[in-house]
């Protein structure tokens, strides 16, 4: 198919079906994990074709659930019909997503195939998937739907990037080793080795079976955490951020800038000798979804999983330009009712953005524009009423970061709350007035 | 600031509670027992009824207060322009005394804004107050 051609199909606005080997990519990792296990016993003489019977069935549904499914883009809405029983016709705003991302597992990648997944503020149960698209259409969808969202004309060609950060492979290896899972698996090493040097045979068979299992458990997270990581480059363009990374599975997401909820700064205690941070920030949306899996859910965007302070500082002021650098710690009595927590409690706001820090042993920086602030809270536990403290929480629709302005004093919090209450009011007049959805 | 009106209701029970107690066992035992549910009863109502007695709310004109708790004193700040949906639900317990619950809720999970124990016409007030305000000042993500 010629550029031209895909084009005119795209700008039809008629239905489309999802490519055919996505079937492949669907099954495949499943068919191929039976196969291991049937193929062996077939071939050492053995009748057991039951497990054929689940690859067969898993082959028809796919099938069946691939006919069935078409989409099409009109009236800057994206539509999905799928279902064979239950029909489902999925309609998607364009002009209420949250970011679009572009996952590609390893077996798509070798057939040159991508799922697009639009994130919608409070989704639950029905995520918009497309899974999966021929790679370049994947692309052109991506922008088509990105520049729809902002209401541009369809075919504006994708806006020219500009790269704010990227991620080396050795920072990365080392600051998953200097993290607490990547310590855990060096403890976990060195008791195995220790007790099959002390006492090998039996008992450290035993021992170690419990052992190795406990390694790859936590192996495994941590090359999720090495692959989300690996290559990771963030760019700066016009209709958002944009972010690249993997190395068998790729992802590529688009955030728009207006929808970043809050930004947050962590700096582990392993870390900070080598000044090395961590950089996230949080997006409206439910706490799991449909079709991803518990540790991609509870995951923070992750926009530099470590980074020197001067590369977070300079992606901060991309993000968030104009953060208040002045803080005002919390009162000195604080250090009765939180004795580890006093050493960071500390915050400053200015028109629009407001600071806290906090943590015990890992420093977290936390930036919330104020225009998207829910609600406040002011909360005075039974310790901080007799030392005459109390805290300030500001809710975001973001699915993890919960800034908190600690251990104040109690006039000052009273002032805070009226004083922040004011300003936020300001700031959501002033979006507003700016005509951003 | 309007009080709740559960408070009453607890004494009420408790009180019911007592009754049942002395009702179901012998004269001395039913007295025991009936006097020491009752006294545990009155200081449950004085528990309850100082926490409902904490609970208030104010309706500002961008926003809404809600105070709560006693041992853990909170106070929330929900602007009208941010709440997503209000629902006024009513349990078996509630419906009996002619109260109600309104709840407002935000994008945020963390900012639960609830209101017990009003009495039905406020609550339904309540509710139209906030949705009509809502939708004036509603403002995006």
């Amino acid at each position: 198919m010629t550029q031209r051609e895909a084009e005119g199909e795209l700008e039809s606005g008629g239905w489309h079906r999802l490519h055919p080997l996505s079937l492949l990519v669907r099954t495949g990792r499943a068919t191929i994990a039976v196969l291991l296990i049937v193929i062996p016993s077939l071939l050492a003489g053995g009748h057991d074709f039951f497990p054929l019977v689940f690859v067969a069935v898993a082959v028809v549904t796919s099938t069946v659930a691939w006919l069935v499914t078409r989409w099409r883009v009109t009236d800057g809405t994206l539509r999905i019909e799928t279902g064979l029983f239950r029909r489902q016709s999925l309609r998607f705003p364009l002009q209420q997503i949250q970011a679009i991302d572009t996952v590609r597992p390893g077996l798509a990648r070798l057939l040159g195939l991508a799922e697009l997944r639009l994130r919608m503020a409070g989704e639950r149960t029905s995520a918009g998937r497309l899974a999966y698209l021929p790679e370049r259409e994947a692309n052109e969808l991506r922008a088509r739907l990105l520049a729809l969202s902002r209401g541009q004309e369809e075919l504006t060609p994708e806006p020219a990037e500009r790269t704010l950060a990227t991620v080396p492979v050795g920072r990365l290896a080392g600051s998953i080793v200097l993290s607490s899972t990547g310590l855990s698996v060096g403890l976990g090493i060195g008791v195995l080795v220790t007790v099959l040097i002390v006492a090998p045979g039996l008992v450290a068979a035993s021992v170690s079976g419990g052992a190795v299992i406990y390694i790859i458990g936590f192996g495994q997270a941590l090359w999720q955490r090495f692959n989300s990581g690996y290559g990771l480059t963030l760019a700066e363009a016009p209709d958002g951020l944009r972010l690249r990374s993997g190395l068998v599975q790729t992802a590529a997401e688009t955030i728009p800038r207006r929808r970043v909820q809050a930004v947050r700064l962590t700096e582990p205690l392993l870390w900070r000798p080598l000044g090395w941070v961590h950089l996230s920030l949080d997006i409206a949306g439910s706490q799991r979804r449909h079709g991803e899996n518990r540790a991609e859910s509870r995951k923070l965007r992750q926009i530099l999983p470590v980074g020197t302070r001067r590369q977070a500082g300079e992606v901060l002021a991309q993000i968030l330009p104009g953060a208040p650098a002045e803080l005002s710690r919390a009162p000195r009595r604080a250090l009765l009712k939180s004795p580890l927590r006093y050493h960071w409690a500390a915050w400053g706001h200015d028109e629009v953005l407001a600071v806290t820090t906090s943590g015990r042993v890992t420093k977290a920086t936390d930036w919330v524009p104020l225009s998207k602030v829910q609600s406040l809270r002011w909360v005075q536990g039974p310790a901080q009423r007799r030392l005459a403290l109390a805290t300030i929480h500001l809710d975001t629709a973001g699915r993890n970061v919960h800034s908190a302005i600690r251990d104040r004093d109690v006039d000052e919090a009273g002032e805070i709350l009226v004083g922040l209450t004011e300003v936020c009011r300001r700031a959501r007049a002033r979006e507003r007035n700016d005509g951003a959805p | 600031m309007r009080r709740t009106e559960v408070g009453a209701a607890a004494l009420l029970v408790a009180g019911l509670a007592a009754a049942f107690g002395t009702a179901s066992d012998g004269a001395t035992a039913g007295a025991i027992t009936g006097g020491s549910v009752l006294g545990l009863g009155v200081v449950v109502a004085w528990f309850v009824e100082r926490r409902v007695r904490a609970w208030g709310y104010l309706e500002r004109a961008e926003d809404l207060l809600v105070r709560r708790g006693l041992f853990v004193r909170r106070l929330s700040v929900v602007p009208y322009g941010r709440m997503q949906f209000v629902d006024v639900t009513a349990g078996p317990v509630e419906r009996s005394f002619k109260l109600a619950t309104v709840r407002m809720h935000t994008a945020a999970a963390a900012s639960d804004a609830r209101i017990p124990g009003l009495s039905r016409p406020e609550a339904e007030r309540l509710r139209d107050q906030l949705a009509s305000l809502g939708e004036a000042q509603a403002s995006g993500l």
